[in-house]
């Protein structure tokens, strides 16, 4: 909770980014305002993971960002570790037993809030696909960084659990400066002060899309369903 | 109960063999024969067996250790890697029997040249096991360690080591399985005591039922140390089943 106020933007400034052979993207800036949430929408293939991976310092000519949290894609999560100590991991990693030993209530709490209170002692394969994307969640909040950096954080979810955990989300997120990759331009709208939407190969960014008022954001608001809208239509490519 | 039948049918056309050749027992003993020797002779050849068996046990944990520590020095270091790998490959070149008489000179008649033997044709595939199991982290949890600044070292121990010890499991099973062969042989070579020994000896004096006995008590040894070694991976790493 300390690290709140000193939440940081997140600027790229005329990035090279690639996959592999691939030019994902050049001479890209772009900022990410400091603590706010951030969605970027984009089609499959598009380069969103790459991007994402590349602000947490993951490929190989990226710059060491400091101090993220970062969930990727997969849960990640380690087999022989209880869901526990899979949510402490950054904790275990550190090897810091005073952090550890303080960020264990927190860590129960998490596991409270992500419905996992009873499971905290069992082992990953005993989870469903759905438990394990939100231990993954509880991990990730659990790391208490200013800057937070989510892959798709919300798939694999039924609809209900869905919106719960965007709730949870967008409160736990509050004040620091996170970039959530989503396939769903609702769920964009629903959590993200900010949208940008990527499209073509090199990507290009388009500008900022706010909506108004706080997130987590109702979904029946007609305000949103008229930018949802525009957000299919810019996906398709027929916007402007 | 298919294999359980195959072996009996092939027993029964091995006594059928024997009694229509009629072989004398000392080049064929027949089936029956070898078991009345077992049963006869049980106190010698369980005495026997379990000398051969604490230095199978021994050989195998030596081969453990030394294995294990060493694939994790070549995963954590590369300058290690480079001097010493090519060597430790090179030296699967060298047959275990040749050596075999070096070890019973250096060490002599006793226990250790046979455990060392053991431990000998066990290494290298605990090593590359276990080397091969720590180079093959998911990507996916070595990003995630890094960034929550891991230290390579935590990474090593609390990543790498443990999701690599399913492949030192199936490592430990194959040095289980071919254990028994580092023992015997160091037996042959040269020994007092143990089922290698007690086959040479019976051989060279033409108790050849004795012999097949002896060799029937490996078998089931190597079988138990196999079995126990499994039951033992399956309780120590429940996590191989789930794989990465």
């Amino acid at each position: 909770m300390t690290h709140l106020s000193a939440a940081p933007p997140l600027l790229v400034r005329d990035a090279r980014i690639a996959f592999g052979e691939r030019l994902v993207a050049r001479d890209l800036t772009l900022e990410f305002p400091a603590g706010r949430t951030t969605c970027l929408l984009g089609r499959s293939g598009v380069g969103k993971t790459s991007l994402l991976r590349w602000l947490a310092g993951l490929l190989p000519d990226a710059p060491r960002s400091p101090s993220v949290a970062y969930m990727a894609q997969s849960d990640l999560l380690l087999p022989w570790l209880s869901v526990l100590d899979n949510v402490l991991l950054g904790y275990r990693l550190r090897g810091d037993r005073t952090a550890l030993a303080a960020a264990e209530g927190r860590a129960r709490a998490l596991l409270g809030e992500v419905g996992l209170a009873d499971r905290v002692d069992d082992r990953p394969d005993r989870l469903s696909g759905g438990m394990r994307q939100r231990a993954a969640l509880a991990r990730t909040l659990c790391e208490d960084r200013p800057v937070v950096l989510m892959d798709e954080p919300f798939a694999h979810l039924d609809a209900v659990t869905r919106l719960e955990l965007q709730d949870l989300a967008a409160r736990l997120l509050a004040g620091r400066t996170a970039v959530l990759v989503t396939h769903d331009p609702l769920e964009a709208l629903r959590v993200g002060h900010q949208i940008r939407v990527l499209s073509g190969t090199p990507f290009i960014v388009a500008p900022p899309i706010e909506p108004t008022g706080t997130v987590p954001r109702d979904p029946a608001d007609p305000n949103l369903l008229g930018l949802h809208a525009r957000l299919v239509a810019e996906l398709r490519g027929l916007a402007p | 109960m298919r294999p359980l039948i195959t072996a009996i049918g092939l027993l029964l056309g091995w006594e059928v063999l024997v009694w229509a050749t009629g072989v004398p027992s000392y080049i064929l003993p027949p089936p029956s024969r070898v078991l009345a020797v077992l049963v006869e002779r049980s106190d010698l050849l369980i005495a026997e067996a379990a000398w051969t068996a604490t230095e199978m046990i021994f050989g195998l944990l030596l081969g453990l250790i030394l294995g294990g520590a060493l694939a994790i020095i070549f995963a954590a270091s590369a300058g290690w890697r480079r001097w010493a790998l090519p060597l430790v490959i090179v030296s699967q070149a060298i047959p275990v029997i040749a050596i075999a008489p070096l070890l019973v000179l250096w060490l002599g008649y006793g226990m250790a040249s046979k455990v060392v033997m053991a431990a000998l044709v066990i290494f290298f595939p605990v090593v590359s096991a276990l080397y091969d199991g720590l180079r093959r982290t998911n990507e996916g949890w070595l990003d995630l360690a890094r960034t929550m600044d891991a230290s390579p070292r935590a990474v090593l121990l609390q990543i790498r080591l443990p999701a690599a010890l399913p492949a030192f499991a199936s490592g430990a099973r194959i040095a289980a399985a071919v254990a028994p062969i580092g023992a015997v042989i160091g037996e042959w070579v040269g020994a007092s005591a143990g089922l290698g020994y007690l086959m040479t000896v019976s051989l060279a004096r033409g108790q050849t039922p004795l012999a097949f006995a002896a060799l029937v008590v490996l078998c089931l040894l190597g079988l138990a140390l196999y079995y126990a070694t499994d039951w033992a991976a399956r309780v120590l790493v429940p996590w191989q089943s789930q794989g990465e």
